[in-house]
C-alpha cells in the first residue's frame, strides 16, 4: 500500500536580498501532524519532489506548544503559529510563507525585532525600585488581575501585525500587539503611576492614531487577547490624557 | 559621553529566568552584561513551566513553615541535595515572590485579591504560587521587561540569535571570555569578560523526544565540560509523569492538574470479584500522598502499570489523566492556558473526557558542579539555572524549578560582579589570543561545512533519542547502560561520516545542528555512564537488580530494584572529560547535608520528620 503523502509548497528565499522561488515536499501522513513536525521530517530528508536534494528549509521553532511565539508563518494565507497548525485541519497542499511585514532573513525566518523596539517605546514594564525585597506588593482586584493575565499572554508572535492594513512600509503604526501591552501595565498598581508616559507615548508618530479599526487582529490573534477591546480603551485613555495634558499646561 | 572603562562587564549566555534574573542583579549592582542567546530571551524555555512556584505564603490557615519545604524539598530529592544551599532557596522564595508581584507578573488571585496557592506533588500544604496555567510564561515576561529597563538604560547588550560556542581561558586557565557565532549572519566574535555566566537551561534533547524545547540541547555545557568543567549528578533526570506523547515532542501536562484533583487512572478487572472497573492506582499503591506523590514515583508506577502489567488504554503505553469530575469553570480559571493546548493538540476537551498521557523526560536534576555561589571548578565561571546540579538533588519538586531558576539568578549576579572585581583574574586576553581562539572556532566550523559523508545529523539525533529513552530511561539495568555507551561511541564514530546539503553563509542551521549534535552525545555520554556507576536506586534514578546477567523478580514476579545506599552513595557524581578517550571519567563528592539526617523515603505513608 502506497503511504499516504502530504504535499508542501514552500517558498523560500536563500537571503535577504536573494529573489523568493518555489519548492515542494512530500512527507509521510501520521496522525497528529503539525507543520513544525513535517518542517523537521524535511530536515531528515531534504529532497524535493523532483528528487532534488536541497538544503533543509529554514524556520524558527522553540516551544512546540503555542507558547513562544517563535514559529509564526503564513500557513495557507492565513498568519499563525506553525506548531498547532495540524494537518488533518487545513487545506491540502500546504502552502507555506515568511510572514513579509517583517523582513526575511532566510526560507520563513524573519526578523521581528520592530516588535521588541516597539515595547521600548511604549515603556512596557514597572519601574521597580530594585530586584530586592522592599514592601508587600499591593492587593490587587481579582477580576482586574484576570484581565491582565489575558494580556500577558501576548507571546510577540507577530499575528496581527501581518494581519493588521495598517502595519507596512506606508505607515509607522508600532501595531497591535505592542501597543496594547500599554494597557497591561496600566492596569497594575504600580505600573499606573508611570500610565501618563505610556498613553503619551502612543500619542505619538506610529502610535494609536495609526490604527485603523480593521478588526483583523483579534481574529488572528492566536492567544484570542481581546485586541480590539483594548485598543478602543485605550484610544479612550490616549483621549483623555491628551485633553489633561492640554489643561495642565 | 566617553564609555565608562571601570565598568564591570559580565557576560551572559542564556536569557530565560536565571540568565534574566542574573543579568537585573548585575545591573543593579552597576556592572555592565553582554547577553546571549539563541533567540529573542522572551522566547526562552522558562515559558514552558506551567504549574507555579513553590513559596512558604502561609496563607491558607495551614500552619504551612519554611521548615516544611526544606525539608519536602530534601525528601523528595532523596537526600542528595546540599541542603545549606536548599535552605537558602528556601528561606528566599516568600521573598521572591513578593518581588515578581510588584513586577507585574500576573498571579492568580484570591476573592480578597491576594495570591492564591494550590497543592503540588509531594507536599502536604498548599505552597505553590501560580499564574493560571502559564506561570513560567509570566515570569520569564516580568524578567524580560526589566532587562529590557536596563537595555534601554544602556547596560544590557543583548546579543540574541547568537550560538555560545565556548569559553576563552588566560594563560592562567581563568575563564575571561566567550567565542559565539551569529546565527542569522554566521559570523563568529570572541567576547570578553570579567566573568561568564552559563544559565543555558537543561538538556532535554539529549532524549530527542521531551517536553523542552528545541534549543535545550544542552550543547553549552556539554562544550564547558569538553573544556575542563565538572559535570556533576547528571544520570539524574526527571521523568514527568504526564505529558501528551508526540512525535515531534512530549507536550508537559502540568502537575498543577493533579494538585487541582485530577486523578491518573487505567480500566481493569478487579483481582478480587473480576469486574472490570477504573483503577486509580496512585491512590491504590500511595494513600498517604495518592495522585500527589513526586514525579519519579509516579512515572513509575505508570511504567508498571502499562510495561508489566500491560494495563495500559488499549494495550498501549498511555494511561487516563482524569479532570472531567470537576467543574469547567473552575478549571477554566485555575488550568485554562493548558488545558486550550490538549484541545488544540488532540482535538478532545479535557472538561468532557479524561486526557491520554505517559511520562516523558522532562528536567535534569543534574548538570555544571558548581558551590553554593553557583561557582564552577574553572575560575571566572559561573553556571545558574537548570544548567547547574545545584538544589534538587535526586529528584525535583514540581515548582521548586522556578524557584531554583530565580534563586540561583539571584545569587549568581550578585558574586559574578563581586568576582568580577576582587576576584584574582590573572592576565587581560591579549588580541593574539582572542583572534586565537577565534579561528580555532572558525575552522572547526569550516571543517563541518565541507562535511560530505553518507549521515544525516537530524536522523542520528533521532537515534540517539531512542536508545537513550531505551537504556537510561525510567527502569535502568547495568547491562544496558552498558550496551547504552557501547552505542553512543558508535553513534560519535558515525558522526564523522555526517553530510551536510547546506553550505551557505546564511542562517545556516543545519551546520549549527551538527555541532551542537557532537556536544549532545558527549554529554549523552556522561548521564550513561553517571548512571552506570550508580550501583543504588535513589530519587529518578532507579536501577533493578540483575542475577545471572538477567533482571531480577522476586517471588511474586515484580521486578527487584537495588536499594538507596547512603554509605556508598550518599554523595555527587563528579564527571571530568577525558580529553584522550573522548569518555567520561567518574569520582565522587561529599556535600552537605548536616540538617536533616537520611530516612527512608516512603510516600505510602504519611511523611516522618
Amino acid at each position: 500500500m502506497a503511504e499516504k503523502k502530504v504535499r508542501f509548497v514552500i517558498e523560500r528565499q536563500d537571503s535577504a536580498n536573494d529573489k523568493p522561488y518555489i519548492q515542494e515536499f512530500d512527507v509521510d501522513y501520521r496522525p497528529g501532524l503539525n507543520v513544525v513536525a513535517a518542517l523537521m521530517e524535511i530536515q531528515k530528508n531534504p529532497v524535493t519532489v523532483d528528487g532534488k536534494r536541497v538544503p533543509p528549509v529554514v524556520w524558527e521553532c522553540n516551544c512546540l506548544e503555542k507558547v513562544c511565539g517563535a514559529c509564526m508563518m503564513v500557513i495557507n494565507g492565513k498568519a499563525r503559529q506553525a506548531c498547532c497548525a495540524l494537518v488533518d485541519e487545513i487545506d491540502q497542499p500546504i502552502k507555506l510563507q515568511p510572514a513579509r511585514t517583517f523582513p526575511v532573513i532566510r526560507d520563513l525566518l524573519i526578523d521581528r525585532t520592530r516588535m521588541f523596539e516597539a515595547l521600548k517605546k511604549i515603556q512596557g514594564w514597572i519601574e521597580l525600585d530594585g530586584s530586592f525585597e522592599s514592601k508587600d506588593a499591593p492587593i490587587q482586584n481579582p477580576y482586574t488581575a484576570q484581565t491582565a493575565y489575558e494580556i500577558s499572554h501576548c507571546m510577540t508572535c507577530g499575528c496581527c501585525l501581518e494581519a493588521c492594513p495598517n502595519v507596512g512600509p506606508q505607515s509607522d503604526f508600532i501595531g497591535p500587539a505592542p501597543t496594547v501591552q500599554a494597557y497591561l501595565f496600566n492596569l497594575h498598581p504600580l505600573g499606573k503611576f508611570d500610565a501618563p508616559k505610556r498613553l503619551n507615548a502612543l500619542m505619538e508618530k506610529g502610535g494609536i492614531t495609526s490604527c485603523g479599526n480593521s478588526q483583523n487582529c483579534v481574529e488572528v490573534c492566536p492567544k484570542s487577547i481581546k485586541l480590539t477591546t483594548y485598543l478602543a480603551q485605550l484610544n479612550r485613555d490616549v483621549n483623555i490624557q491628551a485633553l489633561k495634558n492640554i489643561f495642565d499646561n | 559621553m566617553a564609555k565608562d572603562m571601570t565598568k564591570k562587564k559580565i557576560i551572559i549566555v542564556g536569557g530565560g529566568i536565571s540568565g534574566l534574573l542574573a543579568t537585573i542583579k548585575v545591573c543593579e549592582l552597576g556592572g555592565e552584561v553582554d547577553l546571549f542567546s539563541y533567540c529573542p530571551v522572551k522566547r526562552s524555555h522558562s515559558l514552558c513551566a506551567q504549574g507555579g512556584i513553590n513559596a512558604c505564603m502561609d496563607t491558607k490557615g495551614e500552619h504551612d513553615s519554611i521548615y516544611e519545604h526544606f525539608d519536602d524539598t530534601v525528601y523528595g530529592g532523596d537526600f542528595l541535595a546540599d541542603q545549606l544551599a536548599v535552605k537558602g532557596m528556601v528561606e528566599a522564595a516568600p521573598k521572591l515572590i513578593k518581588m515578581f508581584d510588584r513586577m507585574g507578573v500576573p498571579f492568580t488571585r484570591t476573592a480578597e485579591g491576594t495570591l492564591d496557592l494550590r497543592n503540588f506533588g509531594g507536599q502536604k500544604n498548599k505552597r505553590t504560587c501560580f499564574a493560571g496555567s502559564t506561570t513560567g510564561q509570566q515570569i520569564l515576561y516580568a524578567l524580560d521587561e526589566q532587562v529590557r529597563r536596563w537595555e534601554v538604560k544602556g547596560a544590557v547588550k543583548k546579543y540574541e540569535f547568537w550560538e555560545f560556542v565556548k569559553i576563552i581561558k588566560n594563560k592562567e586557565g581563568i575563564c575571561r571570555g566567550i567565542v559565539a557565532q551569529s546565527m542569522n549572519t554566521m559570523e563568529i566574535k570572541a567576547f570578553k569578560g570579567d566573568t561568564v555566566i552559563l544559565a543555558t537551561g537543561g538538556p532535554g534533547q539529549v532524549f530527542g523526544r521531551c517536553t523542552a524545547s528545541t534549543i535545550c540541547n544542552g550543547s553549552a555545557v556539554s562544550a564547558v565540560y569538553q573544556q575542563g568543567a565538572e559535570i556533576a549528578n547528571p544520570e539524574f533526570i526527571q521523568i514527568h509523569p504526564t505529558a501528551i506523547p508526540g512525535s515531534d515532542k512530549n507536550r508537559l501536562m502540568s502537575e498543577a492538574c493533579r494538585g487541582e484533583g485530577g486523578r491518573v487512572w487505567v480500566w481493569r478487572n478487579n483481582p478480587e470479584t473480576g469486574e472490570r472497573e477504573r483503577w486509580y492506582f496512585l491512590e491504590d499503591m500511595y494513600p498517604a500522598y495518592g495522585n500527589l506523590v513526586p514525579r519519579d514515583v509516579a512515572s513509575r508506577a505508570i511504567f508498571k502499570v502499562c510495561e508489566h502489567m500491560k494495563l495500559g488504554i488499549d494495550g498501549e503505553h498511555r494511561v487516563y489523566l482524569d479532570l472531567s469530575h470537576i467543574d469547567g469553570d473552575y478549571l477554566k480559571r485555575k488550568l485554562g492556558g493548558i488545558l486550550e493546548m490538549y484541545s488544540e493538540f488532540v482535538g478532545k476537551d479535557p472538561r468532557e473526557v479524561p486526557m491520554e498521557i505517559f511520562p516523558s523526560v522532562h528536567y535534569s536534576m543534574g548538570g555544571i558542579w558548581v558551590d553554593r555561589l553557583h561557582n564552577t571548578n574553572i575560575p571566572g565561571l559561573m553556571a545558574s539555572g537548570e544548567c547547574d546540579y545545584q538544589y534538587h538533588g535526586a529528584n525535583r519538586l514540581g515548582a521548586n524549578s522556578l524557584l531554583s531558576a530565580a534563586y540561583s539568578g539571584t545569587v549568581s549576579g550578585p558574586e559574578a560582579m563581586k568576582w568580577a572585581k576582587t576576584g584574582n583574574k590573572g592576565s587581560e586576553l591579549t588580541d593574539a589570543e582572542m583572534e586565537a581562539a577565534r579561528q580555532e572556532v572558525q575552522n572547526e566550523y569550516d571543517k563541518i561545512l565541507q562535511m560530505n559523508g553518507s549521515e544525516n545529523a537530524h536522523k542520528l539525533h533521532h537515534e540517539m533519542g531512542d536508545l537513550m529513552y531505551k537504556y537510561v530511561a525510567i527502569e535502568r539495568d547495568n547491562n544496558g547502560l552498558d550496551q547504552g555507551l557501547i552505542e553512543l561511541k558508535k553513534l560519535l564514530k558515525r558522526w564523522d561520516d555526517i553530510g551536510i546539503t547546506d553550505r551557505g553563509n546564511v542562517a545556516n542551521q543545519e551546520a549549527m545542528f551538527v555541532r551542537q549534535l557532537r556536544n549532545m552525545i558527549l554529554y549523552a555520554m556522561a548521564i550513561t555512564k553517571g548512571a552506570r556507576m550508580r550501583d543504588e536506586s535513589r530519587g529518578a534514578h532507579a536501577k533493578i537488580v540483575l542475577e545471572n546477567g538477567q533482571r531480577k523478580h522476586d517471588k511474586d514476579g515484580e521486578l527487584v530494584f537495588m536499594g538507596r545506599d547512603d554509605e556508598r552513595f550518599m554523595k555527587v557524581t563528579i564527571v571530568n572529560y577525558d580529553e584522550k578517550t573522548e569518555e567520561p571519567i567518574i569520582s565522587y563528592r561529599d556535600f552537605d547535608h548536616s540538617l536533616i539526617k537520611p530516612r527512608a523515603r516512603n510516600y505510602a505513608v504519611a511523611k516522618k520528620e
